[in-house]
């Protein structure tokens, strides 16, 4: 009995094909950037009504905004996806080498986000303008952090998915969880183009 | 449906191994769903005790129990232990993980391993309500602004634990609705699967559409409150009513999630003990789907005195009855089934047959509340206080014991007392009724909810809900005692002892750690009672 046990308790586990694998994971993925959407859709909600309700305030107060970082923070997340839809590629076609350079490549650019938006931030504390200044200003910090705050999760995901594939374990054969980490990274990016233009673009 | 018989040497039921770890690290669904099961079930009579205690003040007139503070923690803490703890994880998360993967005939959920991660941040977010317990927050359990940006008790931790909550729900529903689409066994259609895991399928969708607004709006209250940011406060530009808004674009779904898996259980447990199919299967699959929907289009009917214009008003009035359509679809669909069946009173049966008769009192009184002009009388008194307990015990709770005594023989290998399981199904009936059916006329008389005091013109009747709640309470501690005790009885369960089609019947009782031997291929609905040679029990 304890030996049928035993082998029981190592034996439970899904035994799914690669192909099977890929397609609940997918599936898996999608839904969960709908519920990210869902997160981020309560702040562009609120976004839309206090806009439309204070337009003249949103207008004065995103002046504020430094647009040259914004657009730089812009540029490099854009590329960061070139460079992730690069390495998913490479993988898919069994290049490892290049899939990590790529990957590695994508983490920089999220790391000099990082760097950027440190600055802005310092930036504008040194002008004391904090979350509690106005609601453009609640909004925008509230915003860009929850985005922030993806930035990081998106590093350490994919940290840890180049890692594994500079050990080799991902090929053309499989490699699910570079497609599921680079579908993280492009919501992120995704996220930002659309705060880009409603934080720094008003006017 | 694929009969199944498996060897003696080979069979290892899942609740085989002992020790704490095989618990806490089990990716197992089923041991997941029996760790959610207790948690919930904590939660269920912790919460309900804080009720009687609230019932008990209620007895006279005056505030000679305890201190209308205190009773305003009383009716925070019970809301939100009811309805964030118990309640929203409830059935979805303890039976759906047990049932859905049996009942699709797959051998555990798509994302096993996140199935656990799910159920331990469901731990984290309790530690940090426990935490938050130091100094219990007293804003009711909708932590309405600008009340809670404003009052001095612990408003940030407690939403901060529910906001973990959250995730745990998000993933979950995530988990099971891939598990739905990917892992159903050969032959298993869409329209072969059973009603419960269609309400699973709706009910996870709402999880999942739902949860994050939530999230958000706790986050915004907590830097409301730390921050000083100002989207709630007037003072700084902001809109209280902006709270109740995005509040209520959850919780109203949320309500739906609490109360579709409680009607696909009633689903599932009707035909079995009228033994006859299912009536207007489609029906009831569909509506489960309709609601989910309509459930995204009506939050603002609980803000009809918080003034919100009168167009939208009389809009979402209107959006409101339309929820009425497919849940009477539900309804008029059992009674169709039990009509001219063949019907045995087990206890799951009555508990069941309570759910149809409560719940049906429960949506009805639900109509008069979202008619503009009988709620500007009745918003805020016991007249809502009862609407809600009929739906969520007369329909939930009631729901989830038809549920605990239904699959009691399957889940756990052993059989209760069905003697005392009627006679407690017995208790918490009349019991219930003599508890909040009282509250229908006290709310009509002017009652408002939420106060620790009353005009002694109301005694008689607010004194007759006490005595109801203790012969609930009763029922309810007679019917842990014989589930518990049921599990150290030596009887142990057969196979299918209601000749059951289901699939979750066909494996042995408790289920194999591996759930099926060899993937069943399905070849027929769940439903075809009367019509073919049933399984032998």
């Amino acid at each position: 009995m304890e030996q049928a046990n035993m082998e029981h308790a190592e034996d439970h586990g899904l035994h799914l094909t690669p192909e099977q694998e890929y397609g609940i994971s997918k599936l898996g993925m999608w839904l969960f950037l709908g519920t990210e959407i869902m997160l981020f859709g309560g702040l562009f909600a609120a976004y839309a009504i206090f806009r439309a309700k204070y337009p003249e305030l949103f207008l004065e107060s995103h002046q504020e905004l430094n647009r040259e970082m914004g657009a730089v923070n812009t540029c490099i997340l854009i590329f960061s996806s070139l460079t992730m839809a690069i390495g998913v590629t490479a993988i898919q076609r069994g290049k490892q080498m290049l899939a990590g350079i790529m990957i590695l490549v994508t983490i920089i650019c999220g790391l000099g986000f990082g760097v950027v938006k440190y600055f802005e931030y310092g930036a504008k504390f040194a002008h004391h303008i904090y979350p509690d200044t106005n609601i453009f200003f609640s909004l925008y910090f509230m915003m860009t952090g929850l985005h922030m705050l993806h930035v990081f999760i998106g590093l350490a995901v994919l940290g840890v998915i180049m890692v594994l594939t500079f050990k080799g374990k991902f090929n053309e054969k499989y490699s699910t969880p570079v497609e599921i980490g680079g579908l993280y990274w492009h919501l992120v990016d995704l996220v930002w183009i659309y705060l880009f233009p409603l934080l720094y673009l008003v006017g | 449906m694929a009969n199944h018989t498996i060897a003696n040497n080979v069979y290892v039921p899942f609740l085989e191994q002992k020790g704490f770890l095989s618990w806490f690290l089990t990716t197992d669904h089923k041991r997941i769903g029996i760790l959610y099961l207790i948690s919930i079930s904590l939660f269920f009579l912790i919460a309900g005790i804080l009720a009687l205690l609230m019932r008990f003040e209620l007895m006279t007139p005056m505030s000679d129990f305890v201190s209308p503070h205190t009773y305003n923690v009383l009716f925070t803490l019970h809301g939100s232990l009811m309805v964030f703890f118990f309640i929203v994880p409830g059935l979805a998360a303890s039976f759906g993980n047990f049932l859905i993967p049996l009942m699709i005939g797959a051998p555990d959920v798509a994302f096993p391993k996140l199935n656990l991660a799910s159920y331990w941040i469901y731990l984290v977010g309790t530690i940090i309500t426990l935490y938050a317990l130091l100094s219990p927050a007293d804003t009711g359990w909708t932590f309405y602004t600008p009340y809670s940006a404003t009052t001095d008790t612990d408003v940030v931790m407690i939403t901060f634990g529910v906001f973990v909550l959250g995730f745990s729900s998000i993933l979950t529903g995530m988990n099971f609705i891939v598990t739905i689409h990917k892992m159903r066994a050969p032959g298993m259609t869409w329209h072969r699967l059973p009603l419960f895991i269609w309400a699973s399928y709706a009910t996870a969708v709402l999880q999942l559409l739902a949860t994050p607004v939530v999230g958000i709006t706790l986050l915004m209250l907590i830097a409301e409150r730390s921050l000083g940011v100002g989207f709630f406060d007037p003072a700084k530009g902001g809109d209280p009513v902006l709270f109740q808004n995005f509040f209520w674009f959850y919780s109203h779904p949320a309500v739906y999630i609490m109360i579709i898996p409680a009607m696909g259980v009633i689903s599932e447990i009707i035909p079995v003990f009228s033994r006859k199919p299912i009536f207007g299967y489609k029906a009831i699959a569909y509506s489960s789907l309709g609601i989910a929907f309509i459930s995204f289009l009506v939050w603002a009917h609980h803000m009809f005195t918080s003034g919100i214009s009168e167009v939208a008003a009389t809009i979402f009035s209107f959006l409101t009855f339309l929820v009425a359509i497919p849940t009477a679809i539900k309804v008029f669909n059992w009674i169709a089934t039990l009509y001219k069946g063949s019907i045995e009173l087990h206890s799951a049966m009555l508990y069941a047959l309570g759910f149809v008769f409560l719940f049906t009192i429960g949506g009805l009184t639900g109509v008069f509340l979202g008619a503009l002009a009988a709620d500007i009388h009745l918003h805020d008194t016991y007249f809502v206080v009862a609407h809600m307990h009929y739906v969520m015990i007369g329909g939930t709770v009631m729901g989830f014991f038809g549920a605990l005594h239904f699959w009691y023989p399957k889940w756990f290998g052993k059989m209760f007392n069905e003697s005392v399981a009627k006679l407690s199904w017995f208790l918490i009936f009349v019991g219930f009724n003599v508890t909040f059916f009282p509250q229908f006329f006290l709310g009509i008389q002017g009652m408002p909810r939420r106060y620790a005091t009353y005009p002694e013109e109301f005694e008689s009747l607010m004194a007759l809900s006490t005595y109801g709640s203790w012969i609930l309470g009763l029922g309810v501690l007679i019917m842990t005692v014989n589930l518990i005790k049921g599990l150290y009885s030596t009887e142990k369960a057969p196979q299918n002892p209601y000749g059951s089609l289901s699939l979750e019947w066909q494996v042995p009782s408790p289920p194999p750690t591996l759930n099926f031997e060899e993937i069943p291929t399905v070849t027929d609905w769940t439903y075809g009672y009367g019509k073919k040679k049933e399984v032998d029990a």
